[in-house]
């Protein structure tokens, strides 16, 4: 598989500011891509960057091999055969449905782009609009007709910025999964920003997490929520809680809770203060169990309640069982840790 | 608890309370007499309108014959000519400085971007005798040329300012601002990421421009035109003095030289026609400009860089309209007023001073009040008869001052007339001319012509006081007359001022209404310096003139500054 997009150590800083930081990443043929961080992180600069508008300040991006950007040099945007989806959509207000799709395919005959026209309002599911306004339309039509605009042109990479954040929460998931369709069938190279996980879960294939304008972990979703490399992408991905960890051996440290192993292992000298990740599905309820925990407070899930729990020592975790068992606030719960991973960090990582 | 307020106080649920209104006998009869008294004002304002169309009516006579046969296609031509070369100019003058001002960094920008206003505080008439007298043969730029290659009379070819085109390029120099403002208002409201979407689309930056960028802001350059062309056919100064046949002076020449009302009407009503088309053309315009929002997420405007010719480029474009338009003429007129300034200010010259001065100030006072009770009635009350109304009093606005004097002229004439027969008729005693030839007739006039400034100022201001306001105040025990003046009118107090200021300044420079309407030997600053440039004394015009365009400069001031506080773009 050949490289589409490289980032290879660009970093961004304007008047002096970093806006990103060293960073390093590629996308393979096919592969769909995210940058996931909470806003201000630089994410959308760097997204902006690899489509031309932004310079570089350090570094290189290629896009199928050629160089686009270097520092004191930057190919113009409208020549790098990207396509982009903004978070507004900013389809044209001027020109219908149809005009706005083929506003990119000016070097075809008009009967090649009546028909690539066709084909991706028929993809996105939009021919019978093809005739409207932008005004006219939803905003979960606007974004398809969006994306059908920026594929038009067959680009080497799709960028989308932020695609669903205007949309209603209740829509976003179902939406992400119907462009990683449409992506899919295309084959289409994409790169999507975000700070939505559950959106960057279901579109993408590889996601990078961004903080402090660095990535901080480049990896699929599982690793991310089960391997986070360090702390920061822990406490953004996910929801749970660290306790006191002393290593034990090489494949297993000791909690509050008990010991926690797993076959990977970890590369903390015995003795090292450490904190190991608790998620809360990674604790049942057993009323046999000799660690008790008292219930602070419990948020209603549907199917689950999430405890919220203290520990003997005074530390907390959270903790998802089902809703038929049922804990009042101050109950007492007996506790199994019932975890297959082994996130650990010595205790000066924090932060 | 006192009794009095208790019927004001008392409000039943089902009020919406958007609008504080009709319920209570005492508070209903209140109402309808907001309501009457803005659709009698509304009307009142309405006369001279309905006067120039009713001799639509009329069956042409011979005069009418006349002068179709005769100048009438000449006046036609030429107005349409002027059109289309103030068209030209205010685009390519106008579109140009507010791309460039709005979407890139230039040394300069800054200063410009509010610097590009200046010449509308220039009226056209000023201008145009100003660079006659700078191109003459006997004037700076000829005597300079000459000195510098020997040549004399006749050796070189200078073209002719006082033609038609010289009358397009001195009214575009004064008239894009009004394309100026709306088009770069319409490029900073673009969401700049369409432009974005362009360029990954495969357009360039010029491309983007005609294909994304010009369209989009297509309603505003449209509606800025229509404001230009309107104030083209409305000119009359400019024309008068260049020689140009146009409808107004065509207008003029029927009413004094052939003293043929019916004549006049007539063509004022043709010209009404014109104005009319632009108007809808303008109103359509701002229309489809809604449809035409990018988005509600703004992303800033991130200024694309020039540097080296590039800059300089766009530099000298942006700086020729205000040297041109502003600077070079104003500095002549100063020049001018210091060479005759021994014997200019004299006690005439205070007295005309005055008079312009106590015209403009009642003019504004009187718009103002109108505006306030008009606005109020239909915040009040805004039933269609007021809001029909209110729209009636605002058109005044597209009239030129030629069409308005002579509706203005004819029924106050007829009125007199009636006036002095019936009294003459019933006493034995001739009233002769009561109305016409007063001040009275010329302060109507201006109403008609500048209401709408005042009204729309004052309407935009109470439009940001929260209904609730109101309530508050009713249910605290004010009738709808104290809370305009307890409440509204101390909220608004910067707002009145802006809006008597405009009027003002308006009232000063205006020329062909207070030509035509001024009592006999009753001069103005512009009517002199008009008619001092007229007789080829143009020095000793440029003090009055200089007055004028002085007094211009508060409402460039006052844009500007509401330009400057509106910034919302950043630069990389």
């Amino acid at each position: 598989m050949s490289k589409r997009l490289e980032v290879e150590a660009v970093r961004i800083a304007y008047e002096g500011r970093t806006i990103v930081q060293e960073t390093t990443f590629a996308l393979d043929e096919g592969v769909i891509g995210c940058l996931l961080g909470p806003s201000g992180c630089g994410k959308t600069t760097l997204l902006r960057a690899i489509a031309g508008f932004e310079p570089i300040t350090q570094g290189e991006i290629r896009l199928h091999g050629q160089r686009v950007s270097t520092p004191g040099w930057t190919l113009a945007p409208e020549r790098r055969r990207v396509g982009m989806v903004f978070q507004d959509f900013a389809l044209f207000p001027h020109l219908t449905v149809a005009d706005n799709v083929g506003f990119g395919l000016r070097q075809l005959t008009s009967r090649e782009r009546r028909d690539r026209v066709a084909a991706l309002l028929r993809l996105v599911g939009m021919e019978q609009a093809k005739r409207r306004y932008p005004h006219e339309l939803s905003g979960g039509m606007q974004q398809r007709v969006a994306l059908a605009r920026a594929m038009a042109p067959r680009p080497e990479i799709l960028l989308l910025d932020e695609p669903f954040s205007s949309m209603d929460a209740a829509l976003r998931e179902q939406l992400a999964r119907e462009v990683r369709d449409v992506l899919e069938r295309e084959g289409v190279t994409a790169l999507l920003v975000t700070h939505d996980q559950l959106e960057a879960f279901a579109m993408a294939d590889r996601i990078g997490v961004l903080s402090q304008g660095e990535i901080q972990q480049w990896a699929s979703a599982f690793e991310l929520y089960h391997q986070p490399a360090n702390r920061l992408v822990a406490d953004f991905i996910g929801q749970g809680a660290f306790l006191p960890a002393e290593p034990v051996d090489a494949h297993s440290v000791m909690t509050e809770l008990g010991r926690l192993s797993s076959a990977s292992g970890h590369d903390l000298n015995p003795g090292t203060p450490a904190e190991a990740l608790i998620r809360p599905d990674d604790l049942v309820d057993d009323p046999a169990s000799q660690i008790r925990a008292s219930v602070i407070e419990r948020a209603f899930r549907g199917a689950e309640y999430l405890y919220r729990l203290r520990l003997p020592s005074g530390s907390e975790v959270l903790c998802l069982l089902p809703s038929h068992h049922q804990y009042a606030p101050g109950a007492d719960i007996g506790l199994r840790l019932e975890a297959k991973h082994l996130v650990v960090f010595a205790s000066r990582d924090r932060g | 608890m006192s009794s009095a307020t208790a019927p004001e106080a008392v409000r039943p649920e089902a009020t919406p309370s958007a609008k504080p209104s009709t319920t209570g006998s005492s508070r209903r009869s209140e109402g309808r007499l907001w309501s009457a008294g803005s659709v009698g004002l509304a009307l009142l304002m309405a006369v001279p309108v309905l006067v120039i169309l009713g001799f639509v009516l009329v069956p042409a006579g011979d005069s009418w014959r006349h002068l179709a046969a005769t100048v009438l296609p000449g006046y036609v031509a030429n107005s349409l000519l002027l059109m289309l070369g103030v068209a030209l100019g205010t685009l390519i003058g106008g579109v140009g400085t507010a791309w460039l001002t709005s979407m890139c960094q230039f040394p300069g920008r800054g200063l410009l971007e509010w610097a590009l206003l200046l010449p509308m505080a220039m009226p056209a008439y000023i201008i145009a005798y100003t660079y006659t007298g700078m191109l003459d043969y006997a004037g700076p730029l000829q005597t300079a040329l000459r000195a510098l290659t020997g040549w004399g009379y006749g050796d070189y070819w200078m073209p002719e300012v006082r033609s038609l085109a010289g009358a397009a390029v001195m009214l575009s120099l004064v008239l894009y601002p009004y394309v100026y403002l709306l088009t770069r208002a319409a490029f900073l409201g673009q969401s700049i990421c369409v432009l974005d979407v362009s360029r990954t689309l495969g357009s360039g930056p010029w491309q983007s421009f005609y294909r994304v960028a010009l369209p989009l802001a297509r309603p505003a350059i449209v509606a800025g035109l229509s404001l230009a062309l309107m104030e083209t056919l409305a000119d009359y100064g400019t024309v008068k003095y260049f020689g140009v046949q146009t409808f107004t002076t065509g207008i003029f020449r029927t009413w004094y030289g052939l003293g043929d009302t019916a004549g006049a009407a007539q063509l004022s009503a043709l010209l009404l026609g014109l104005v009319i088309v632009l108007v809808a053309l303008e109103k359509g315009s701002r229309r489809h400009a809604r449809y035409h929002h990018t988005s509600q997420r703004h992303q800033a405007i991130r200024r694309h860089r020039l540097h080296g010719w590039r800059a300089a480029l766009a530099l000298t474009f942006c700086a020729l309209p205000v040297l041109l338009g502003f600077l070079i003429p104003a500095g002549q007129l100063g020049i001018w007023a210091l060479t005759v300034a021994e014997e200019a200010y004299d006690a005439r010259f205070l007295r005309l001073t005055l008079n312009s001065l106590g015209l403009a100030a009642a003019a504004a006072l009187l718009a103002l009040g109108l505006a306030l009770l008009l606005g109020y009635a239909k915040r009040l009350h805004p039933s269609p008869a007021v809001l029909a109304s209110v729209r009636l009093a605002g058109l005044g606005y597209a009239l030129p001052g030629t069409v308005i004097a002579i509706g203005v002229i004819i029924p106050f004439a007829w009125l007199d007339n009636s006036i002095d027969a019936w009294m003459r008729a019933t006493f034995g005693v001739s009233t002769g001319l009561l109305l016409s030839g007063t001040l009275a007739a010329l302060l109507f006039a201006y109403l008609v012509r500048f209401l709408a400034v005042s009204l729309q100022t004052v309407e935009a201001g109470l439009g940001k006081i929260r209904p609730s306001t109101d309530d508050a105040a009713r249910a605290l025990g004010l009738r709808p007359a104290g809370v305009l003046w307890r409440v509204h009118v101390p909220l608004l107090r910067g707002t009145l001022l802006t809006a008597a200021l405009l009027v003002f300044v308006d009232v000063l420079k205006e020329l062909p209404a207070t030509l035509i309407l001024r009592p006999f030997n009753f001069n103005t600053l512009a009517v002199r310096a008009f008619e001092l440039a007229s007789d080829e004394r143009l020095a000793d015009s440029a003090p009055a003139a200089l007055m004028i365009v002085g007094a211009g400069l508060i409402p460039v001031i006052l844009l500007s500054r509401s330009i400057t506080s509106s910034r919302h773009v950043q630069t990389p």
